[in-house]
């Protein structure tokens, strides 16, 4: 191969070979450009990846054939098994929402001030949020160091080659099942979490159990409910996608399924964090 | 005879390394081919390509005459559904029970009710020598034969034209060795099938092949019939068959193990 002395710098500089220029030749700004010209180059390669993983994803949950007992099974893994994570997370954190909404703000403390935030925060960010973010931690590793395993053992060629796309029968069942579940465990999330916040109120704070009930409801609307539950449609999508995919990808033995596993939890958590902001932005700003 | 498997100048090469160099080999309809050659040399990543796995950059690769590189997707399972294939270490499914992995296409693909399933489970167990008692039990309970034996019979379980076998006797004791070739033999006899088996133990070569084929390099540098095969006289397939260190065969890695040769 030969290429002209400037494409040559060019390709040197974005890091687009492997061959290193001799050390002592070149200063360190061109290896840093190297490192970021692979590190875009990997991220242009992934995304791409990514994109064609998630379309494939599609056609396979939009054509079927659909795998009840699979779906059914992963419904109980991923929703039903979650539930007291999902509970226990959602009522601590309304308990201490309100504790820090009693102490930390104003003087004018009352039922109404404390039971309204708390339901607001609750179902809107925290509920969802968090349920989300604990289901990333507890089902997608589960889902990439399983299918992980299946990729190194070469179950994943197996089912090829006994006619069965894994795509179907893996992936879109594992989709289908968190993408239902979310919004589900996030409701249970947000009662569980108003209920927190009234233990304490009620408890600690001597505050009346009718009256912070009622305000309760007169303040809460189905719009902040609703735009929980969106989100979480969207967070359990993010959760099994990340693990199928991250799985689906592993290559190298045990050591491999490690990173994807750990994969899968950081890139679940941070884009359910992003994509948070993002609709919390296009919910609340219309 | 017409030819049911044809590779022509295959090629694969992953990143820089080039695996495979213009694999040319043919398998006649009805034939047990064993291709041998030494660990690393490209032999799983022929038959993968074989089976549709991995996509070779150049070449052809036709079974039954049809063309089945780039094939489309549906296409593609109706020739997988006449395949069979036993992997190296057998890839059962550890989260089913051996009759769901032995009746798995039955079930998926041919709409086999749960009771027809397990009949047919139980008879492929029987064909590899197993008993119904195994039929519950999970993949990660079984001993290293069992398992193969088990992989064996999900291979054959929906009678396949053409049977793919990867290292069926790698990691066996001998006499376990001995009961897999057999079983291999009486499989294709009983079925009538076209075989392909992947293997470096010149023992299975002699009880199973009708004809064998030495890869090297990624290429095939020797083939012919038993008969051939004793009275050989090519450096490259005597090294092999007689296993032995010195020849023209440069082993993967040894220059590196040389050059580190203190430790
Ligand atoms: N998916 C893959 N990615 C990169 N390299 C691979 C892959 N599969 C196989 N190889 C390489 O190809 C070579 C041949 O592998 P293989 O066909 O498994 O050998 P064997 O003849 O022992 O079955 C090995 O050097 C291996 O590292
Ligand atoms: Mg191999």
């Amino acid at each position: 191969m030969s290429f002209s002395p400037a494409s040559e710098a060019a390709i040197t500089v974005f890091g687009l070979t492997n061959k290193r220029p001799p050390i002592g030749q070149t200063g360190k700004h061109v290896t840093a450009f190297a490192t970021i010209g692979r590190f875009f180059i990997g991220f242009f390669a992934q995304a791409g990846q990514l994109s064609l993983f998630i379309a494939e994803t599609g056609k396979a949950i939009v054509q079927g054939p659909f795998y009840f007992r699979m779906i059914g099974q992963q419904i109980i893994r991923i929703g039903y098994l979650s539930l007291p994570v999902v509970a226990l997370t959602s009522f601590f954190t309304g308990g201490a929402l309100a504790i820090q909404i009693y102490y930390g703000g104003n003087q004018f403390n009352s039922e109404t001030i404390v039971s309204s935030i708390v339901a607001l925060g609750i179902t809107r960010e925290l509920g969802p949020v968090f349920g989300g973010l604990m289901l990333a931690g507890r089902v997608s590793a589960a889902i990439a160091a399983e299918i992980g395993t299946m990729r190194v053992t070469e179950q994943i060629d197996a089912l090829t080659t006994l006619s069965t796309d894994p795509f179907k029968y893996l992936i879109a069942p594992r989709v289908i099942a968190a993408t239902l579940c979310m919004p589900i465990l996030a409701l249970v999330a947000d009662i569980i979490g108003v209920f927190g916040g009234f233990v304490v109120s009620t408890q600690s704070f001597g505050f009346n159990a009718a009256i912070y009930v009622q305000s309760t409801v007169n303040f809460l609307s189905f719009d902040d409910i609703s735009s929980g539950l969106i989100k979480a449609v969207m967070f359990g999508f993010i959760i099994a996608t990340m693990g199928c995919y991250n799985g689906y990808y592993s290559k190298g033995g045990a050591q491999g399924v490690g990173r994807a596993t750990t994969n899968a939890v950081v890139t679940a958590s941070i884009l359910i964090l992003a994509a948070n902001y993002l609709m919390t932005s296009l919910l609340f700003s219309a | 005879m017409n030819e049911k498997i044809t590779l022509s100048n295959v090629h694969k090469t992953f990143g820089t390394k080039k695996v495979l160099r213009g694999v040319n080999l043919s398998v006649d309809e009805g034939q047990s081919l064993v291709v041998i050659g030494g660990s690393g040399s490209g032999k799983s990543v022929m038959l993968k390509s074989i089976l549709g796995l991995l996509r070779p950059e150049q070449g052809s690769i036709k079974i039954d005459g049809t063309e089945t590189i780039g094939l489309a997707r549906h296409l593609r399972q109706e020739i997988d559904a006449q395949m069979g294939m036993l992997f190296q270490n057998g890839a059962l499914f550890d989260s089913l029970p051996v009759w769901r992995n032995v009746a798995f296409q039955a079930i998926q693909n041919q709409g086999f009710s749960e009771s027809d399933a397990r009949d047919l489970a139980v008879d492929s167990l029987a064909l590899v020598g197993l008993g119904p008692e195994l039929l519950d039990l999970f993949p990660a309970s079984l001993s290293g034969g069992m398992n193969k034996r088990v992989g064996l019979a999900r291979a054959i379980a929906c009678k396949p034209k053409i049977i793919f076998f990867d290292e069926p006797t790698t990691g066996l004791d001998p006499i376990m060795t001995d009961v897999i070739n057999h079983l291999i033999r009486d499989c294709v006899q009983e079925l009538g099938a076209t075989t392909l088996t992947i293997t470096h133990d010149m023992t299975s070569v002699r009880a199973i092949a009708d004809k064998t084929a030495l890869l090297y390099k990624g290429e095939i540098i020797w083939h012919g019939n038993a008969e051939e095969l004793a009275a050989a006289d090519d450096p490259f397939l005597l090294q092999f068959v007689n296993g032995r260190a010195e020849g023209p065969i440069e082993v993967e890695g040894q220059q590196i193990s040389a050059a580190g040769g203190g430790q």
